[in-house]
């Protein structure tokens, strides 16, 4: 009896070489058919020339053409331009307020923390569409909340000289729409980033933070010369985020203007310039040269943002 | 002023910009609320309305009588529910194998699906329109769900949770008492997940209830779309019905905001737990 259940372990520990690949079929098949195949497939579409609808048949290969025809593209730039313009815009201020918050948060808020941190979180975890059904409302030209708001200022003397008296155009201009996405894609955003830092800040010791009080740092000190300095490799890991999911701004810029770019095509992004490209001048190689120009793009930024902020990080630890 | 005084008069205020930016975070939901009880007329007039008005049950029958609302709300339910379950199901048992197990290139396929996470989604929209395409899946609710079943987000989750908190010697005793190795992870692992399983149901949920540009490509009559599309298609250069919009956003919003009332803790760490680790 002892020595037959010895062997079925034995026996089973042979046939076991092929359970963790059974746990994880049902993962790999589906991922291989809908998350491999599709971007291997569309390396290989940049490469092609083909309306699908006539079939596997009708693929040409054109070579380079794809990418040479999109470097070429007036359009192409423009909406390149665009996703830069509102990825800095919006990118750039979701870690200026992220990191002194999160800071102030986690030394300072004790029993109110749940509550302040979802109230800045959950933007996060709410629909794009609903977010910009509601933004169209409030930035809506002559009986939106925000220019409202503005109009109440502008009364005020001094700051009010700064503010123009009438309406901002927001959605109806190219002045306009680019701010108000940014200012959309911010909101959403800052709370994601000031997350993120708490949860780094929670890595540092006490005891830094302690040491330089007894020594008299003041808390503007103690931010700047001893968190910054510590939450580095988080603010790498954040901006990297931020990068990739900036240049491939889609949702907000598609929904907020109705999914043509909006005025002069201010709000036209690179990944919403793929879309069109594809379902609506039915041009599926082009599109897919967009999508991987931009992915080299992303990648060269991440990377590059890394290098500019990691090396700092091992200088500054080995002084 | 003293130095003491000073220090709190400073703190008062930095708590006071803080809290004031927070309010400012939820006031466009408090506005969805308050235009959703408002008429078309009201939402649009000088100044804007503050407070909840009567209307919502008229904006809920403009609603439906512009989009099949319930049948939108009923795809959306169908579609999370369903990616939910398959996420949970398939990335525990992914997980688990890359937690448990040792086999020939399982460094390798890690290291894949780490660097697959991080690719850019844009990358597969339009070749996934041509693999619906070629599946005959567009238009049908599989073409949401079933791609959504392989999450690489899930298997890394439950495996960091898995190595972390399943001792080995639970599973080797299993093994030694003759437990088949399916039944270990059903009746002895799977019991022991549940904070992870609870995170990632969130995870997932959310993620398909939000899904809004998965839903742009592969699904194309209004009577087969999801909740964000339905809504998004009530949206026109001329007479878009406000009022009826905002109730939909609002109807549509209510359940993240309530799942996120009850579990913001367990949500918000799940979703950031894998930036350190």
């Amino acid at each position: 009896m002892n020595r037959s259940r010895e062997k079925s372990v034995l026996v089973r520990s042979r046939s076991m070489a092929a359970t963790p690949y059974l746990f994880l079929a049902p993962f790999m098949v589906i991922f291989l058919v809908f998350g491999f195949a599709p971007i291997l497939f569309s390396l290989m579409m940049a490469f092609l020339q083909w309306d699908p609808v006539e079939g596997l048949g009708a693929m040409r290969f054109v070579g380079l053409s794809n990418f040479d025809f999109t470097l070429h593209d007036a359009w192409f730039w423009k909406s390149l331009g665009n996703t830069l313009w509102l990825a800095i815009a919006s990118g750039v201020p979701q870690h200026v307020v992220a990191l002194p918050l999160a800071y102030f948060i986690h030394r300072v808020l004790r029993r109110s923390r749940s509550v302040v941190v979802g109230a800045y979180f959950v933007p996060y975890i709410t629909s794009t569409v609903a977010i910009a059904i509601m933004s169209m409302a409030l930035f809506s030209t002559d009986y939106g909340l925000i220019n409202e708001l503005i109009r109440a200022v502008a009364r005020w003397p001094v700051i009010g000289a700064l503010l123009p008296p009438a309406g901002i155009d927001w959605l109806g201009s190219a002045q306009g729409l680019k701010p108000a996405i940014a200012i959309v894609v911010f909101w959403r955003f800052v709370g994601f980033n000031t997350v993120l830092y708490l949860a780094a800040l929670q890595g540092i010791p006490e005891e830094i933070f302690e040491a330089s009080y007894l020594d008299g740092a003041g808390s503007g000190q103690r931010f700047w010369f001893i968190a910054l300095p510590l939450l580095r490799p988080a603010i790498v890991f954040g901006v990297t985020l931020s990068v990739i999911g900036g240049l491939q701004l889609f949702e907000e810029p598609f929904i907020l203007t109705g999914g043509h770019g909006g005025p002069a095509h201010a709000g036209m992004t690179t990944a919403m310039y793929m879309y069109r490209t594809a379902f609506e001048f039915n041009d599926v190689g082009a599109a897919s040269a967009i999508s991987w120009l931009l992915f080299l793009l992303v990648g060269t930024l991440v990377i590059g943002a890394y290098r500019w902020l990691k090396p700092v990080d091992t200088e500054s630890r080995s002084s | 002023m003293t130095f003491a005084n000073q220090q709190r008069f400073s703190r008062a205020a930095a708590v006071a910009v803080v809290a004031l930016g927070g309010l400012v975070m939820l006031l466009p939901f408090y506005f969805m609320f308050v235009f959703s009880t408002h008429s078309r007329v009201e939402i649009f007039q000088l100044p804007p309305p503050v407070f909840f008005g009567p209307d919502f049950l008229n904006n809920v029958a403009i609603l439906i009588k512009k989009i099949p609302f319930w049948r939108n709300l009923g795809w959306s339910v169908y579609v999370a529910g369903l990616s939910t379950l398959l996420t949970l199901l398939f990335s525990s048992m992914g997980g688990y194998a890359f937690a448990v197990y040792e086999f020939r290139f399982k460094k390798q396929l890690f290291g894949a699906l780490l660097s697959i996470m991080m690719l850019p989604s844009f990358l597969s929209m339009i070749p996934t329109f041509i693999v619906m395409d070629a599946l005959s899946w567009i238009d049908e609710p599989r073409a949401l769900y079933v791609p959504a079943a392989a999450n690489a987000f899930g298997v890394f989750l439950m495996r960091q949770f898995i190595s972390a908190s399943v001792p080995r010697e639970v599973i080797e005793a299993a093994r030694m008492d003759g437990c088949s190795e399916f039944r270990i992870f059903r009746s002895i692992v799977v019991p022991m997940l549940g904070p992870a399983l609870s995170v990632l149901s969130l995870i997932a949920f959310i993620a398909s209830w939000n899904n809004f540009v998965g839903a742009l490509v592969v699904l194309r009559t209004t009577e087969m779309y999801t909740l964000p599309l339905a809504l998004r298609s009530m949206q026109s250069p001329v007479n878009t019905e406000w009022g009826a919009m905002m109730a939909g956003a609002a109807i549509a919003t209510m359940p993240l905001l309530v799942v996120f009332c009850l579990a913001s803790r367990r949500l918000i760490d799940g979703l950031t737990a894998t930036a350190f680790k």
